[in-house]
């Protein structure tokens, strides 16, 4: 389902040198299939989502997620591929502060061209046990509540796949693993794919495949 | 979500600062609303009471001041001409077959309200309520005076003799402002004075027999005689005319009437000091012709080329002492000359007023920016393009100014509303609230493109963030 091919990705520093990102001769994900990638902090991890996702452009290689090489398309054509494939869980929730927890997962939907499907949203904010805090901003919601809504935005429009940075680096302990069995849960239920980013122990053990980025990123090895 | 609806959260998220540049954007809007709504109601106003006769023919002078004298009753009158002149526009006089109505007034008295306030006096004939219209309405049909219920026209006192011509003569008709300002009702004995200021020698009582219904015009605050009284009130008869040629003064009228005349009169009024004294009329004929003046003829032709050949044979000809004006021309010179410029100069102002709140809409949404660049790239992670976010910030931009400019239209209208009452009381002129101008049509999407203009900056800058910078705060 996803296949990622020579994919090199670099920045030019500001006295004109070039520093080199990544380097990744292949990874393959399979339709629904769970998938973790460990890495050191400043390892690329970010930046290698965010090429997936289409929201870095690559200097060479191919990634393809259901027969569509994203780096071939337009950068207009990458935005609507990803509001339509592609779900997103952030570190840091990224949730809009003026808005409820149910306009937070609209928004979700905002920008895929398609009707919006408003029993959807309500559907999977109770999926997430959120039912109850639908006119909510994200300052009324805890933490744990904000990464469940963050969750509920990711999987409004059915992605094939889910991308996750580091979604329980900000939440405390007692709570951590109530977002990962609800990422897992979910995914497997609506059959979505998830590549979860961490640089934690406890979550990478509960996966059946963990991808180490020194391992795949040949500028990391180096 | 509608982008409008992410627009109006941005909004509500800072808003204080997007109330304050709207509310100078409504002030500004509100200024030049008012502006726009006042020149109109004037101009209109002065084109109205303007209406109804073609010609104004009275002394020789200024033209400018003829018309503000005898219309709008500002200023004061000009020199009068004989009566005999007055006598050419009817029966078989010279100019009687071009003319349908001539219409003579006499000016220079006022009535001192119990209030303190001064009206005009405006002597005249029945004819100027029979026969002038102050108008027309919208589908062309003249609009006619009308007395209120109780009340009636000034009699023709010329057709009557004995006392019911001196008690014909002795009559007044009011105002609707006039009347209520000063309390003024059918039946009620009013003094005129003489001189247009509240201090002067006060004359014989005349008899309130009607209030006029509101016309909108400046005689709604006047007082009107019978002609026939004002000529027998005390210094009002030319005792001959070398007198009168003596007192010859083009623009010189604080006084309309031969005071040689009234020295000589043998009246123990000398004493009275201006206090009100009625005492019984001792006239019951009409004052001989050849000791009348009048101040002004309104003329009424009956063709369309009637005021050019009155024109040319009045103010072209040799030896007359009058002249023709045409008050729409008069007023059209005024309003291009002096009112027309000015209008111009505040509208200028008010626009640069809009202008500055549209300036204060774009650094306000600009220095938002650097706080939003997190929002943005939260909206480019879930898809939106550069395109999309650039537009929202357009249309927040536009949301800002359009609110602040209704918001701005229904303030001018709220507060013509609030002034309306206060301004029709004082001047007679009404100022509907509902009543709107179409440059308030063209303002809106004028505004809307001024807030696209405003807007442009602040949209590049959201076109241009760098979404994995502003996500994660670092490259």
């Amino acid at each position: 389902m996803l296949l990622v091919e020579n994919v090199k990705k670099s920045y030019r520093e500001p006295d004109g040198s070039t520093l080199a990102i990544l380097d990744i001769p292949r990874l393959a994900v399979d339709a629904g299939e769970q998938l973790v990638i460990r890495g050191r902090s400043g390892g690329g991890k970010t930046t290698f989502l965010n090429a997936i996702a289409g929201l870095a452009s690559v200097d060479a290689g191919r990634i393809v997620l259901d027969g569509t090489d994203i780096t071939r398309i337009p950068e207009v054509g990458r935005d609507r591929f990803r509001a339509r494939h592609i779900g997103f869980v952030f570190q840091t929730f990224n949730l809009l502060a003026g808005f409820t927890a149910f306009e937070n997962v609209l928004l979700g939907m905002t920008f895929t061209g398609q009707p919006r499907d408003s029993k959807r949203a309500i559907n999977l904010l109770g999926r997430v046990e959120l039912g109850h805090r639908l006119s909510h901003k994200p300052a009324a919601l805890s933490v744990g509540e904000q990464q469940r809504v963050a969750v509920a935005r990711a999987l409004v429009n059915r992605p094939m796949l889910l991308l996750a940075d580091e979604p329980t680096a900000n939440i405390d302990p007692a709570h951590q693993q109530q977002v990962i069995d609800l990422l897992r849960e979910v995914c497997r239920d609506e059959n979505v794919a998830m590549l979860l980013v961490t640089h934690a122990d406890e979550v990478s053990n509960q996966f059946e495949r963990v991808e180490h980025l020194e391992e795949l990123n040949r500028v990391v090895a180096e | 979500m509608p982008f409008w609806k992410i627009a109006w959260r941005n909004i509500e998220q800072r808003a204080l600062a997007s109330s304050l540049t709207a509310l100078s954007m409504a002030l500004g809007v509100a200024v030049m609303i008012a502006v726009i709504v006042i020149h109109s109601v004037a101009v209109r106003q002065f084109e109205q009471d303007a209406q109804g006769y073609n010609l104004i023919v009275g002394g020789k002078g200024g033209a400018l001041q003829l018309v503000l004298s005898t219309v709008y009753y500002l200023g004061q009158p000009l020199y009068p001409i004989p009566y005999s002149y007055y006598e050419k526009f009817i029966d078989d006089g010279e100019f009687a077959d071009l003319t349908e109505v001539a219409v003579p007034e006499c000016l220079g008295d006022s009535y001192v309200a119990p209030n303190g306030e001064v009206f005009r006096i405006v002597a005249t004939t029945p004819e100027l309520f029979d026969k002038i219209h102050y108008g027309n309405y919208a589908d062309g049909t003249p609009k006619r005076y009308e007395f209120q219920p109780g009340g009636r026209n000034l009699k023709n006192a010329l057709s009557l003799s004995g006392e019911e011509f001196e008690e014909a003569a002795f009559e007044a008709v009011v105002g609707s402002v006039a009347a209520a300002r000063s309390g003024l009702k059918v039946g009620d004995k009013i003094n005129p004075t003489h001189g247009l200021g509240a201090e002067g020698h006060k004359h014989d009582a005349f008899t309130v027999v009607g209030i006029l219904k509101p016309t909108g015009t400046a005689n709604d605050r006047a007082v009107f005689i019978n002609i026939e009284g004002f000529y027998l009130l005390e210094g009002h008869a030319l005792s001959g005319h070398d007198d009168h040629e003596a007192a010859a003064h083009a623009g010189e009228a604080d006084h309309e009437h031969d005071h040689e005349a009234e020295d000589a009169h043998d009246h123990d009024h000398e004493d009275d000091d201006g206090h009100d004294h009625e005492h019984a009329h001792e006239h019951h004929e009409p004052l001989p012709l050849d000791q009348r003046e009048v101040t002004s003829i309104l003329v009424l032709c009956k063709s369309a080329l009637g005021p050019t050949v009155l024109d040319t044979a009045i103010n072209k000809g040799e030896g007359h002492v009058a002249q023709a004006v045409a008050p729409i021309r008069e007023v059209t010179r005024l309003m291009d000359g002096i009112v027309g410029p000015i209008r111009l100069i505040l509208l200028v102002l008010t626009v640069l007023i809009v202008i500055v709140a549209a300036i204060s809409i774009l650094v306000s949404i600009y220095n938002s920016m650097s706080e939003r660049s997190h929002d943005i790239a939260v909206m480019r992670a879930l898809g939106a393009s550069r395109s999309a976010v650039m537009n929202i910030v357009l249309v927040e931009s536009i949301l800002l100014s359009l609110g602040g400019g209704l918001l701005g239209i229904a303030l001018a209208h709220g507060m013509i509303g609030v002034a309306s009452p206060y301004v029709e009381a004082r001047t007679g002129v009404t100022l509907g609230w509902l009543q709107f101008e179409w440059q308030e049509i063209v303002l809106i999407p004028a505004l809307v493109v001024l807030a696209s203009l405003v807007g442009f900056l602040p949209a590049v800058s959201a076109y241009r963030t760098d979404v994995a910078k502003a996500l994660t705060g670092s490259r």
